[in-house]
């Protein structure tokens, strides 16, 4: 049993990698609570519909005699102008920030990913144009080019989720290319082509799958900044459009009534704080794990 | 060295065309009507064919580029919507407001940031280390628009100690004169030694100041600390060590002075993002610059103007990188 075992682990060692990457991201307890408030996080996206205390106060139907009530037993965040519930509402948004974080990493991820293992994996003329353009779009700071997408896009969730995926993907892309520049010389590409495996074939079926794991690390490092550029577009007038509970726009129509009401800014920013903030501490971690200088075994 | 620097100039030059072709595509390929877009949400036919002629949209796709960059090299970034000024003008008008709060936070960024991630890399894993790593990722966690509201909140409303907004008091607005030589109120109003303005605009800088500074600051330790663990593993810091000189000078002048060169580079980057921080922020403390010109631009849709400040930005901000490029390159280690 035990000779299997060991078998197992020398024929799979990049399982065996990550699940003691997992171990020691497990040991830090910092890690372990953001692990586990992510885990809610989802949890709470999935089933906002079902925990809201008033799912009908979320979004078009009012309230106007609760209107503006502090913190209560009865409205656990307050509620808003319109009397809705924001309690509710914040839930809600887990959904929403999440949901569009997701979709906008993974849009980028569609554009970037490809062009990254073709520039590497063939080198010349079409790299050069390719890293090029790359070149120029990471010479923005990427919320300024966002909000630049999202204002000729037009107002809307999901031209926001287009405009980060557009700011964001050439960081993927240069990820992916300098891993495949290295994987390209490795001795079954080359046994691939002396066979003559067509070159799209190696790129996507031989390349790409062996560039992924550094790039699904970055791209989950790169949710918390995601979610919070969706805010800040929004906030700004260029994400979610009223009545959706999208946090950046709940802090924006706060700026109205938050002097007499501290709640209406206050429970959707730390939503967003600690959300970004988890995300952020475990992307710090995995790095941590995963880079052998910094590994505290 | 000189070859490097005309090389990186050459390659800031052509990163510059990338990045005015970017903007010239979003404005003029990617709406389906670049005129009426131009001519705003309530334009009259008459108006938007007006505009279709300004901005030269009979012309073919490389004309129009031609004249999108040579009306760019003489300033000429059109007029806004809402006030039918010209863009240039207007953030030429608003430009120092948001130096001054721009220079503030990388100031703090520098001299808090720095001295922060030294101390977290020198007491690694001790609790000073733990506490200003939870406080470097905690403030780039921040929504800044939100951090900003919040030190309202408490400075203003509750305590009462801080100003709302606005860079002068009302009452002083109104009744002394506002000494505008550079535009720089801080610096004109120091020069001129009216002191009463001065201490009045500083008193009005803190609130915004701190909401801008926080990411920088956390930007720098985090880098710095980095930076330094890494160096403070070199073998020549093991050979200042055995001389036995102080710890605090192999810390300071021989471990610092080597993790520079990664930290003006962050510091050159967060300059930039502390430029699009002010859109976020300025609007929440009536701050008059370009961080409020473009939040008012985005609102109203004028995109001319919107377009104006995406321009501007961008190119401070390659201009930024080319500069902080050039600096590295002077430590002999990196030349090429």
């Amino acid at each position: 049993m035990s000779v299997l075992r060991s078998y197992f682990n020398k024929s799979r060692p990049a399982l065996k990698e990550l699940r003691f990457s997992f171990h020691l991201l497990n040991k830090n307890r910092l890690q372990r609570v953001s692990l586990i408030i992510i885990v809610v996080l989802f949890l709470i996206a999935i089933f906002a519909p079902f925990i809201a205390p008033y799912p009908h106060l979320i979004m078009r139907e009012t309230n106007p005699v609760d209107r503006l009530q502090p913190p209560s037993a009865r409205y656990w965040f307050g509620t808003d102008e319109l009397g809705r519930d924001l309690f509710s509402r914040v839930l809600y948004g887990t959904r929403i920030s999440l949901q569009t974080a997701l979709i906008a990493v993974a849009l980028a991820l569609l554009i970037g990913v490809p062009l990254g293992a073709v520039a590497g994996a063939v080198s010349g003329f079409l790299d050069e144009v390719i890293m090029r353009i790359t070149d120029i779009f990471l010479s923005f700071p990427p919320l300024l080019l966002a909000i630049a997408i999202a204002a000729f896009l037009g107002p809307t969730l999901e031209n926001a989720m287009l405009a980060i995926a557009i700011s964001w993907w050439p960081w993927y892309t240069r990820l992916i290319r300098g891993q495949a520049v290295s994987i390209r010389e490795r001795q079954f590409v080359r046994a691939a082509r002396a066979i003559g495996t067509s070159s799209t074939r190696i790129i996507f079926q031989h390349i790409l799958p062996n560039c992924m794991a550094p790039v699904i690390v970055q791209a989950s490092m790169d949710l918390g900044g995601v979610i919070l550029t969706i805010a800040a577009l929004s906030f700004l007038g260029l994400g979610a459009q009223p009545p959706t509970p999208e946090w950046g726009l709940l802090i924006s129509t706060s700026r109205t009534y938050f002097l007499n009401a501290w709640w209406y800014s206050t429970f959707p920013g730390l939503a967003i704080f600690l959300t970004v903030l988890v995300f952020n501490l475990m992307g710090d971690g995995i790095r941590e794990v995963l880079d052998p200088r910094t590994r505290k075994v | 060295m000189i070859r490097f620097i005309v090389r990186r100039l050459f390659l800031g030059g052509v990163v510059l065309l990338g990045v005015i072709l970017i903007t010239f595509f979003l404005a003029r390929v990617v709406p389906s009507d670049p005129a009426a877009k131009w001519a705003g949400p309530r334009a009259t036919p008459a108006q938007i064919v007006q505009a279709r002629l300004e901005l030269g949209l009979d012309k073919p796709l490389p004309a129009q580029f031609y004249k999108y960059l040579t009306d760019l090299l003489q300033g000429n970034l059109g007029h806004s919507l809402r006030t039918r000024q010209p863009i240039s003008q207007e953030l030429k008008a608003s430009l120092p407001a948001t130096v001054e709060l721009v220079l503030l936070s990388t100031l703090a960024a520098v001299l808090i940031g720095i001295p922060l991630g030294v101390i977290s890399a020198k007491r690694k894993n001790e609790m000073v280390d733990h506490i200003s790593r939870l406080f470097s990722v905690g403030v780039v966690s921040l929504p800044t628009f939100w951090i900003g509201l919040i030190l309202q909140l408490v400075f203003f409303r509750i305590l009462g100690i801080m100003p709302m907004g606005g860079q002068l008091s009302t009452h002083l607005r109104l009744t002394m004169e506002i000494p505008k030589i550079t535009g720089f109120l801080t610096f004109d109003t120091l020069i001129t030694g009216n002191f009463v303005l001065f201490l009045n605009a500083i008193w009005h800088l803190i609130l915004p100041g701190i909401t801008i500074a926080l990411y920088p600051i956390g930007l720098v330790a985090r880098m710095t600390r980095s930076a330094l663990l890494e160096i403070l593993n070199e073998d020549y810091i093991t050979a200042a060590r055995s001389y036995g000189l102080a710890e605090r000078t192999v810390l300071w002048a021989y471990a610092l002075k080597n993790s520079l060169g990664p930290t003006s580079t962050v510091v050159a980057l967060s300059i930039g993002y502390t430029l699009v921080n002010t859109f976020l922020t300025e609007t929440i403390f009536a701050w008059p610059g370009i961080g409020s010109y473009i939040a008012t631009a985005v609102i109203g849709l004028d995109y001319p103007a919107i377009m104006g400040v995406t321009i501007f930005s961008a190119l401070s901000y390659v201009v930024l990188n080319l500069i902080a490029d050039i600096v590295v390159a002077l430590d002999p280690r990196v030349r090429v």
